[in-house]
């Protein structure tokens, strides 16, 4: 610990190492000499290893299953189908969106690589040997793999186990393969708007069916002792408090003989908050078996069957006058969301927050309508590194936006200076009911117009035009909704979006603090340390920050829709306020002053009028286990749980400037501009890094990653030899750039920034490519701009020779 | 299935198991020898957060047998830093310059930035890039970790020259 005693003021301040200080990451020493901890380099004494036999077949009935040569291969232990799960209620679980998914195929699978049953032998080997020869007969059925065709009259009907259900968890149903209808916004203020407007414009928008796919698949430890009764599980968990809670409904077990660990995560993206079979089948491995399970996904395995996002087919149209100005927003969404509703959103959102449509532009009147389906692929529609849909709310705007500026003449940038929502609009209250806190759109769009010198990229391309080459720049200015979130409207299973943060100060002056968050590569260990240093003037060297144990942490709803900061944070900010002002008691005492005569000071209390007489929060601390004033409890710890009053609204302006080839349909990324504003700024290193992964998860989804599948299902694409993962070659040099507008809600002012560059990424991408094609009358190409279908667009223009 | 002896050098250390003639490098190292560093992200050696040194070579060890590295070199993440735990230059480049954010990816780049910097003492960026093309990270954007391996070799390249 740094002696603070012969320093200035300005070196006790940079001593603290607080909010705006860009340290070194605690988390790197560990990870830089493999010493992470992921779960699959837990090997607890006994452990025995668990995997799949996966169907072939998008849709088709189990007729039997044989599992006599598994039993009997050398090594294999046991072998579980539904039929030995169905005593325990087991074969099937609940799922996030209210509806169930089969943990083990019961009678029928209803996508390919759909789990059958459960081998499990004493190591990876002799699984595989066992998997091999389980003998499953099975009778195809036919496959439903469009969703357009999936409410016609006579389409298969593939959940036999709900057709005849009114419901399943989110809304009523229309037809046996429909989920929901989710219907918002004012239908005759829009149609009105339509009505009397003098332009419009209307696109088909498909975002494709993308995956998170983090380099670290998914997987579990399982370990019951039977003699306590207690199960420990550890697993690629985002949320795990939401697992225990999960773990105890399913299983029986009570919660407080569950304990959930969350070791170090190898990145999740949205792909690791919700529960998986193989979770459900190491547990119950366990339970039967009495030794540690282990399962871990392969690449294909996770790829095929957990946790695809998007699908979402639009409908975009825009209302406007013919100065640009848009006056109303329409939306109709086909939602494929495979065999079983796994979403992952808060329990009254079906499309999330899909809502905030009308983007970063004041529209008077919108209206959304989403159809959720049930189709022959892989459950799913997580938010991939997004909160909640916003991803595709933004991109459909974005894009809308740009098809608007086409029809009309107007420049790109120009519009949306038009319809932005003013400075001094905020706080805003948008017509889908979305009270966007902060924000100045202006002038982040002007700072990085004047960067990228915009007037001159655009003479630049009316002169390539002129000599019949391609060259696009796309603008975006896109609004985030993140900060899941208020409990008057957001829970999961029942259970508010609040977090969590318990603070301890030891006697010495040093923190232990823990969170109900759980960083996945995000820095939590580094950034929240610095939000209590700030708070409390301890040093954030001195503040250890722990997550992912429910046996110590505080509740809390775990790390995804960019929560983490503007939850999280803010309950590690009002713990540290609420230990603060115990502190000040014990300073008063300790300096026998009262309360009023002491202030503040970096790291500690001064008399008013006698800066000598001060103590530091070091002498605090010890003094709180040593020296109380009377009537007060010893000790200096503090829990909080936030209720945020709000989301926070980040956002961002983004450019991006691409050239095209007509011969080969390569599109070369030249420059790529992202200022983002997500207001107070906790360690601007960390902030700069997760811009830069952002934006390359959005080159990968705006250039090249799909997951197809062919008529019969067949999934298509589910190694890295097929799904793009951008190398450091395709990668551009990203420019990073910010303003600062603080959240008026948030403790610290901090908004969350994670997921940004995902968001405003894609359409950044999207619009440049398509921007180079503006001049010849196209308004929209598909995602992903694979070199492919450049090409076909090129060849269908007759560019390339 | 019947075992082979195998005999390897791992980070210095010599070490003589029984192994199946299917085992995969990686599942030795990481589930015979405890060396859980080098990680498993594909299986199919398109990832890299396998890569290994071997015989003075980046391998992707989930596409090596074990009994293919008999007699080999091996180096892993484990055996980067100096015998009295001093960080070597590459490790010190990553940490200073953000060069990992989740640190699934970063053994195997790190590993794989070692082999390089000796294929090529002073690269370019664009040859850094090319160099680290067969290693996938999903968190940094590899802009930071271009910019550690830069750190790294003006590291190297400065106590090389003082050295001389």
């Amino acid at each position: 610990m740094a002696n603070t005693e012969e320093m200035t003021l300005e070196e006790r301040e940079k001593t603290l190492g607080g909010i705006g200080s860009a340290r070194k990451r605690k988390e790197d020493v560990r990870f830089i000499q493999g010493r992470g901890n992921y779960v699959d380099d837990i090997k607890l004494p006994g452990e025995v290893f668990g995997d799949f036999v996966r169907s072939p077949y998008a849709h088709a009935r189990v007729k039997s299953i044989d599992t006599e040569a598994a039993k009997a291969v050398p090594g294999v232990i046991a072998v579980l189908t539904a039929d030995d799960l169905k005593p325990l209620n087991l074969h099937w679980m609940p799922t996030l969106a209210g509806d169930s998914q089969a943990v083990l195929a019961d009678e029928k699978v209803h996508f390919q690589n759909q789990e059958v049953a459960f081998v499990i032998g004493e190591d990876r080997y002799a699984v595989s040997d066992g998997v091999q020869v389980v003998d499953v007969d099975y009778e195809e059925l036919p496959v439903l793999v469009d969703p357009r065709k999936a409410l016609e009259d006579d389409a298969p009907i593939l959940r036999e186990d709900v057709k005849d259900k009114s419901e399943v968890g989110q809304g009523p149903r229309q037809h046996p393969n429909h989920i929901f209808t989710w219907d918002v916004g004012d239908k005759a203020a829009t149609d009105q708007a339509f009505a009397n407007a003098a332009v419009t414009v209307k696109e088909e928008i498909y975002y494709q069916r993308v995956h998170p796919c983090p380099l670290e698949p998914s997987g579990c430890v399982a370990s019951m002792d039977k003699v306590k009764g207690e199960l420990t599980l550890y697993g690629t968990f985002q949320a795990p408090h939401v697992i225990r809670t999960v773990v105890s409904l399913i299983s029986g077990l009570p919660e407080h003989k569950i304990r959930v660990i969350s070791p170090d995560i190898g990145g999740g993206f949205g792909s690791k908050v919700g529960a998986y079979p193989g979770y459900v089948c190491a547990v119950v491995g366990s339970i039967v078996l009495g030794r540690p399970v282990k399962w871990m996904e392969s690449r294909i395995d996770n790829l095929s069957t957990t946790a695809f996002a998007r699908d979402y087919r639009m409908t975009g149209e825009l209302a406007a006058d013919d100065q640009g100005q848009i006056t109303g927003v329409r939306v109709h969404v086909l939602a494929d969301h495979g065999a079983f509703n796994t979403h992952a959103q808060p329990s009254k959102w079906p499309a999330g927050m899909f809502s905030i449509v009308t983007g970063s532009y004041d529209i008077p009147a919108a209206q959304v309508s989403v159809d959720g389906v049930y189709t022959n692929k892989a459950p799913g529609g997580v938010a991939y590194r997004c909160s909640f849909r916003v991803t595709e709310a933004s991109y459909l705007i974005e894009r809308m936006v740009d098809v608007l500026a086409q029809k009309v003449g107007m420049d790109k940038a120009e519009i949306r200076l038009r319809n932005f929502i003013k400075p001094e609009q905020f706080p805003y209250t948008s017509c889908m009911g979305w009270d966007y806190d902060s924000g100045d759109y202006h002038t982040a769009l002007k700072k990085v117009l004047d960067a990228v010198g915009y007037d001159a990229l655009r003479q630049e391309q009316a002169e390539r035009r002129a000599r019949g080459e391609l060259m696009g720049i796309g603008v975006v200015t896109f609004t985030e909704i993140v900060g899941a979130g208020p409990m008057r409207n957001c829970d999961i299973l029942g259970i508010g979006m609040f977090d969590s943060c318990e603070i301890r100060v030891h006697p010495t002056g040093s923190v232990i603090a823990r969170l109900g968050t759980k960083s996945q590569g995000q820095g939590h260990e580094t950034t929240f340390a610095q939000i209590i240093a700030s708070e409390l003037g301890i040093p954030s060297d001195d503040i250890t920050i722990e997550e992912g144990d429910t046996d110590t942490a505080p509740y809390g709803l775990g790390t995804y829709g960019s929560r983490s900061t503007p939850v999280a944070g803010a309950a590690a900010a009002q713990a540290a306020r609420q230990l603060r002002a115990k502190a000040h008691k014990i300073a008063a005492h300790m300096l026998e002053v009262g309360t009023d005569d002491l202030e503040w000071e970096v790291d500690r209390f001064k008399v008013k009028g006698l800066p000598e007489k001060q103590a530091t929060m070091k002498e605090i601390a010890f003094a709180a286990y040593a020296n109380v004033p009377e009537g007060m409890e010893p000790g200096l710890e503090a829990v909080n749980y936030y209720d945020p009053p709000n989301f926070t609204y980040p956002f961002g302006a983004y450019v991006c400037v691409v050239d095209v080839d007509p011969e080969t349909g390569e599109v070369k990324v030249r420059r790529f501009y992202a200022l983002d504003d997500c207001g107070t700024r906790i360690n601007p290193m960390v902030i700069e890094g997760q811009v830069h992964g952002g934006l390359t998860e959005a080159l990968a989804i705006a250039m090249g990653q799909e997951l197809t599948y062919d008529e019969t299902g067949n999934i298509q694409g589910a190694t890295l030899m097929d799904y793009f993962l951008p190398t450091a070659v395709e990668t551009p040099v990203w420019e990073t750039d910010y303003t600062v507008t603080p959240s008026p809600h948030h403790p610290i002012g901090a908004k969350g920034v994670g997921e940004s560059p995902n968001v405003g990424g894609v359409s950044a991408f999207s619009n440049a490519v398509v921007d180079a094609f503006a001049h010849l009358g196209v308004t929209h190409m598909p995602m992903p701009h694979t070199a492919w279908r450049v090409w076909q667009t090129c060849r269908e223009l007759g560019l390339s020779g | 299935m019947s075992k082979v002896q195998i005999k390897m050098t791992v980070n210095g250390q010599a070490v003589e198991e029984q192994v199946e003639p299917r085992c995969l490098l990686i599942h030795f190292l990481r589930e015979q020898l405890n060396i859980t560093g080098p990680h498993i992200g594909c299986e199919t050696s398109h990832c890299g957060a396998c890569t290994v040194d071997l015989n003075g070579m980046s391998v992707k060890s989930c596409t090596v047998f074990a009994v293919q590295a008999d007699g080999a070199e091996v180096l892993t993440i484990e055996g980067m830093a100096e015998a009295d735990g001093t960080l070597s230059a590459i490790q010190e480049g990553f940490m200073q310059e953000h060069g990992l954010q989740c640190g699934y990816c970063t053994p195997g780049m790190i590993t794989r930035v070692y082999r390089l910097l000796q294929e090529n003492a002073d690269p370019s960026d664009e040859e850094i890039r090319l160099g680290i093309s067969g290693n996938l990270c999903r968190c940094t954007g590899y802009q930071n970790i271009v910019k550690a391996v830069r750190y790294a070799a003006e590291k190297i390249n400065a106590q090389r020259e003082a050295a001389e």
